[in-house]
């Protein structure tokens, strides 16, 4: 039992990075970007394959955020300069990005045997097990992540990134180039979110090429469960509601597993707890004009 | 000031539904300049502002904004010359954002932007004093979400943004029609109060005749894309609204039943 409780806390707190790249994009860009299912894995085969080539696995991490940011651009071209769909482009560079992510794998499953890792390096170096080192480095690097986008977007540039998901006729009106943005908010999204891929890669020992499937869907689930936990305050409140939130959700998942549910109906079990999150709004109105029409049938 | 020549916008050419919306306009404003423009519905007086700022790109004409060429160039770069106000009181604020965060992002419109703390307490302080001059209280309320303002407050806020950083030319669309009268009269009376304390060049489209009387130096009335009539100084100043509607219905040849052109 609390092997699964620290299991999931270390799960939660380095997919929480995953979090809050799509915390930018979906509610800070207000785009549904698909390309994180590939940019996921790319961060994976990024950092294994260059540990595997002998690199120190800390600077592979720093070119998985390079390689992230990159595949954000593809979208984010695609998306303003070609004027192709959010949703198509971000699809679009998700099924590149397979073929990609293959190629620096060389196989599809690329394992990272006896190679040290940044959490058995912070193990040992701070004398933990690895299961508590894991949780100690991704949960410091978690918070710092927060406070560094909490400052970003609190800044001149951040700030014209997070009004252009609000009102882009508003910032092309004061002087700022809405496509710029939209490019620098899809490239810091993808960047955190191959991060976190990076991340995955060394905390379970490989990248597979299959690992980002349903990603959107986890990073959205999480988002949800953190606002409906915290609500919908503060903004440094709405960063650490996102690391609660993917927490919670693999708090959620090994639960559902322990009461028996197969690991195979996963993807359908979230899918379904994120639509319903989804259209909770809908539902309500739905429920209050019902309730108004009974009453008003009195 | 500003200088167009020749100007023609035809939308959606070649289809069922083309449309010419702006037809051989020429107009020269001078600085200082207060124009009024009025006209029916889809007279192309929007599409005027809209070609102006860059929202569409004209297909044939030119225009100049003290001196320098702006029709080729994409809607961000004119900007920073331009103060803008629109119709829709959501169109001109991030209703998500504070109130001094829209500011600042105003006070920064045609400047690059980097990584500087996005409000600093420079800023503040000149918001503060601003915003007083409004006279509805938000001086005190900066940090409050503009989603929640009021219609009024949230157009007498983007007017604030528009002329924050002294635009060359101020271009106001019917900013005042989705405000109830009372409110309207307000945000007018504001508009007037910058655009002589600051001397700004302004194009202010209205639906109200009585208002495009009154306001302004330089009355200009269009129809189905083009300017019909053209009058300033003491000709407009003692301008009638029976003879403005007089005057439209015999250049335009169209009957003035168009309720939303208010007779004031
Ligand atoms: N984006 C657009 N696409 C197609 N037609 C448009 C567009 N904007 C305006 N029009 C058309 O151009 C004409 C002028 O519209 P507009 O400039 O909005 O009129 P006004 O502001 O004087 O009421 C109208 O016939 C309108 O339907
Ligand atoms: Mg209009």
């Amino acid at each position: 039992m609390e092997y699964v409780l620290l299991n999931a806390l270390s799960l939660g707190l380095i997919w929480s990075i995953m979090t809050m790249g799509v915390y930018i994009t979906y509610r800070v860009l207000d785009v549904a970007d698909l390309s994180v299912e590939g940019t996921i894995t790319l961060g994976a085969a990024v950092c294994a394959r260059l540990m595997d080539l002998g690199l120190n696995p800390y600077l592979s991490l720093l070119l998985c955020l390079a390689a992230g940011a990159l595949a954000g651009l593809v979208t984010g071209l695609l998306h303003t300069k070609l004027r192709i769909p959010a949703l198509l482009s971000g699809i679009l560079t998700m099924i590149a990005l397979y073929s990609v992510n293959l190629k620096i794998m060389g196989v599809a499953n690329l394992p990272l045997l006896r190679i040290p890792t940044v959490f058995s390096m912070v193990g040992g170096l701070l004398g933990l097990s690895k299961a508590l080192a894991t949780i100690l480095l991704s949960g410091v690097l978690a918070l710092g992540l927060a406070f560094a986008l909490y400052w970003f977007f609190g800044t001149q540039i951040g700030s014209a990134i997070r009004a252009t998901g609000n009102n882009p006729h508003m910032v092309r009106a004061q002087g700022v180039n809405t496509d710029t943005t939209l490019i620098l908010g899809l490239m810091l999204s993808n960047a955190l979110v191959a991060f976190s891929g990076g991340l995955i890669a060394q905390d379970q020992g490989f990248a597979d090429v299959q690992m980002g499937i349903g990603a959107i869907v986890i990073g959205l689930a999480s988002l949800i469960i953190g606002e409906v936990v915290l609500g919908q305050r503060h903004f440094m409140a709405r960063l650490i509601s996102l690391i609660i939130g993917a927490i919670l959700y693999r708090l959620i998942i090994a639960m559902v597993l322990r009461m028996g549910m197969p690991a195979d109906d996963l993807k359908l079990f979230t899918a379904i707890t994120v639509a319903l999150a989804l259209s909770l709004p809908r539902l309500q109105t739905l429920w209050a004009k019902n309730g108004a029409s009974a009453r008003g049938g009195k | 000031m500003l200088q167009i020549t020749g100007l023609n916008k035809i939308f959606s050419p070649g289809t069922v539904n083309e449309r010419l919306a702006l037809e051989d306009i020429n107009l020269h404003l001078l600085p200082g300049d207060y124009v009024t423009l009025i006209g029916g519905n889809g007279a192309g007086k929007s599409t005027l502002l809209n070609v102006i700022s860059g929202v569409h790109r004209q297909d044939s004409g030119s225009i100049y904004l003290d001196g320098k060429r702006i029709d080729h160039l994409p809607e961000h770069r004119r900007a920073a010359d331009l103060g803008r106000v629109f119709q829709d009181p959501l169109m001109g604020t991030a209703a998500d954002m504070e109130i001094q965060e829209n500011l600042a992002l105003a006070a920064l419109r045609g400047k690059p932007r980097g990584l500087a703390w996005g409000v600093s307490a420079q800023d503040k302080a000149l918001f503060h004093q601003r915003l007083a001059e409004l006279d509805l209280d938000l001086q005190d309320r900066m940090a409050t979400k503009v989603r929640m303002l009021s219609g009024g407050q949230r157009q007498a806020l983007t007017l604030l943004m528009a002329i924050l950083k002294t635009p060359k030319l101020l271009l106001l669309d019917e900013h005042t029609a989705a405000l109830d009268p009372k409110t309207a009269r307000k945000v007018l009376e504001l508009s007037d109060h910058f655009i002589s304390s600051m001397k700004l060049t302004c194009l202010m489209v209205t639906h109200n005749m009585r208002d495009a009387i009154q306001h302004g130096n330089r009355l200009i009335m269009m129809s189905q894309g083009r300017i019909i009539l053209d009058v300033e100084g003491e000709q407009k100043k003692n301008l009638t609204v029976e003879q403005l509607v007089q005057m439209f219905s015999l250049r335009s040849g169209e009957e003035l039943v168009n309720d939303r052109m208010m007779l004031g």
